[in-house]
């Protein structure tokens, strides 16, 4: 039976009619319009879904919509501030981390709970901390690339130069 | 998608998730989700209603009980990652956990979820049964703990009853100064083991003075391999090394599958036991 979820999403709360077994990858693309979060393989593999609860990456296409109230919800869209890309979205822009960009969204958001943890990530540490998401076009060398940009950019260094 | 309907509750504490439980109206627990959501999509469950209990503070964290240490079931991977007294006490929970899943999957499941699904190859129950893990399960009914050795009873079975809830997760003091480590060989996709060993080593100056070793991903179950006792009393040279590994699938089924035949599985075991009580023995203080 449908009921409704108050979730709060990139600041904002919204609400949305939903069966328990909707799962939150699926409202917030299908019933908020928030289609930045992607689903690869709707199997926990991929990490396309992959959202920050409660500042964590989690793939939302294993979390119910109905789990998730009460938290705290980050997508790919609520990352830029006051139109000014995050550092994580302008070094995958600089460094060219993605071809199709399907993984994108994902990928970045794995990384911002990653940068949280660990503002200087070594590339194993990045590696590792990407397993869970699946890139099947760039080879992953330019996404750890712009992963380390953008830490030196949120340490307040100056940007590694390309590495590529 | 998940295609079949389902009802679902958030417990406000433990009492109203065994009140649930104690309904048996195919009422399910959900912690994490990352082993059952995954199941509710192909319909290997089919719950009537769930009962979440993953943000139940009072089954989360690790805390100190004297020289051992307990963890609340609903903890999860990332934060057992983070205690420092796990770190400090059983860093074999650290090395067994970072190779779980990935780094999302690691912040949604829970160490009670994955030891109550009772995978025959996830890599926490070789752990549990090496460290002697003491298991608090509770329901309407009362209280009981039950060893993480007698716990496992089959592929997806364990000793809980349906109205169970499983707590926390006890451990006791390793022995002084005494060496742990896990070794698995993972399959390549799912990361889960084809081979996993887990051990205990102590050293009383040169001679081994107690030796655990426990395997998972081999058979339908975690199991102890009692040949670990002969390492004691030798000098934990390579060869009483690997006369013990020689013995970690002995007189087991082997599991064979598309992953791995079952000699291969068998000769995985052998190796992975070889490594993990070099590592142990090596980490053991002298
Ligand atoms: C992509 C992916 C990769 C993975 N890789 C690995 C791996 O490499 N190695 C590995 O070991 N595991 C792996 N896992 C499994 C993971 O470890 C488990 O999903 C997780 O530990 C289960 O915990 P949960 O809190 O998500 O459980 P849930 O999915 O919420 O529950 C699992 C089962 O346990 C029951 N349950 C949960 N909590 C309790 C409780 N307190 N008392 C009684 N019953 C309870 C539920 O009813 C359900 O039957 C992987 C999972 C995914 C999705
Ligand atoms: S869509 Fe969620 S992990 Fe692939
Ligand atoms: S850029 Fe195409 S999948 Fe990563």
């Amino acid at each position: 039976m449908k009921r409704t979820v108050s979730l709060s999403v990139n600041g904002a709360t919204r609400t949305a009619e939903v069966e328990p077994r909707a799962l939150l990858a699926h409202v917030l693309r299908d019933d908020l319009d928030l289609t930045g979060t992607h689903i690869g393989c709707d199997t926990s593999q991929c990490g396309a879904c992959t959202v920050l609860i409660d500042g964590r990456a989690v793939k939302s296409c294993t979390m119910l919509a109905v789990q998730a109230e009460g938290c705290q919800i980050t997508t790919i869209e609520g990352l830029a501030t006051n139109g000014n890309l995050h550092p994580l979205q302008q070094a995958f822009w600089e460094k060219h981390g993605l071809q199709c960009g399907f993984c994108t969204p994902g990928m970045i958001m794995t990384a911002v709970d990653l940068l949280a943890q660990n503002s200087n990530p070594s590339e194993g540490e990045i590696r590792h901390a990407i397993e869970g998401n699946y890139c099947r076009c760039t080879g992953y060398q330019n996404i750890v690339a712009a992963i380390q940009a953008a830490a030196a950019t949120l340490r307040g260094a100056t940007p590694a130069r390309a590495a590529s | 998608m998940i295609p079949q309907t389902f009802d679902y509750v958030r417990a406000r504490n433990v009492g109203d998730a065994l009140k649930a439980l104690a309904a048996k109206d195919g009422t399910k627990v959900i912690a994490g989700g990352h082993s059952l959501i995954p199941l509710l999509k192909f319909r290997l469950a089919q719950p009537a209603r769930l009962v979440d209990i993953g943000h139940l503070d009072e089954l989360r964290g690790v805390t100190e009980v004297r020289r051992g240490a307990k963890i609340g079931a609903a903890t999860t991977y990332r934060d057992l990652l983070e205690s420092k007294l796990l770190a400090e006490r059983y860093p074999i929970i650290a090395e067994v956990t970072s190779g779980i899943g990935d780094l999302q999957v690691r912040n949604k499941g829970t160490i009670g979820g994955g030891l109550a699904h009772a995978d025959p190859a996830a890599d926490m129950p070789a752990v549990m049964l090496a460290l002697d893990a003491q298991l608090v399960l509770r329901s309407k009914r009362g209280k009981r703990t039950v060893a993480a050795r007698e716990f496992f009873q089959g592929a997806f079975s364990t000793a809980m009853a349906e109205d169970e809830l499983l707590i926390a997760i006890a451990l006791p003091p390793l022995p002084r100064g005494a060496g742990t480590a896990y070794v698995s060989f993972e399959q390549a996709a799912s990361g889960y083991a084809l081979a996993g060993a887990a051990a205990v080593v102590k050293r009383s100056r040169s001679t081994v003075a107690h030796c655990t070793l426990a395997m998972t991903g081999i058979s339908d179950r975690p199991y102890l391999v009692r040949a670990a006792e002969q390492l004691v009393g030798t000098q934990g040279l390579p060869d009483a090394i690997e006369h013990v590994a020689a013995q970690a699938a002995a007189g087991v089924e082997v599991n064979g599958d598309i992953h791995a035949p079952a000699d291969y599985r068998r000769h995985l075991a052998v190796v992975a036991a070889r490594r993990a009580l070099q590592k142990a023995f090596v980490r053991s203080k002298k």
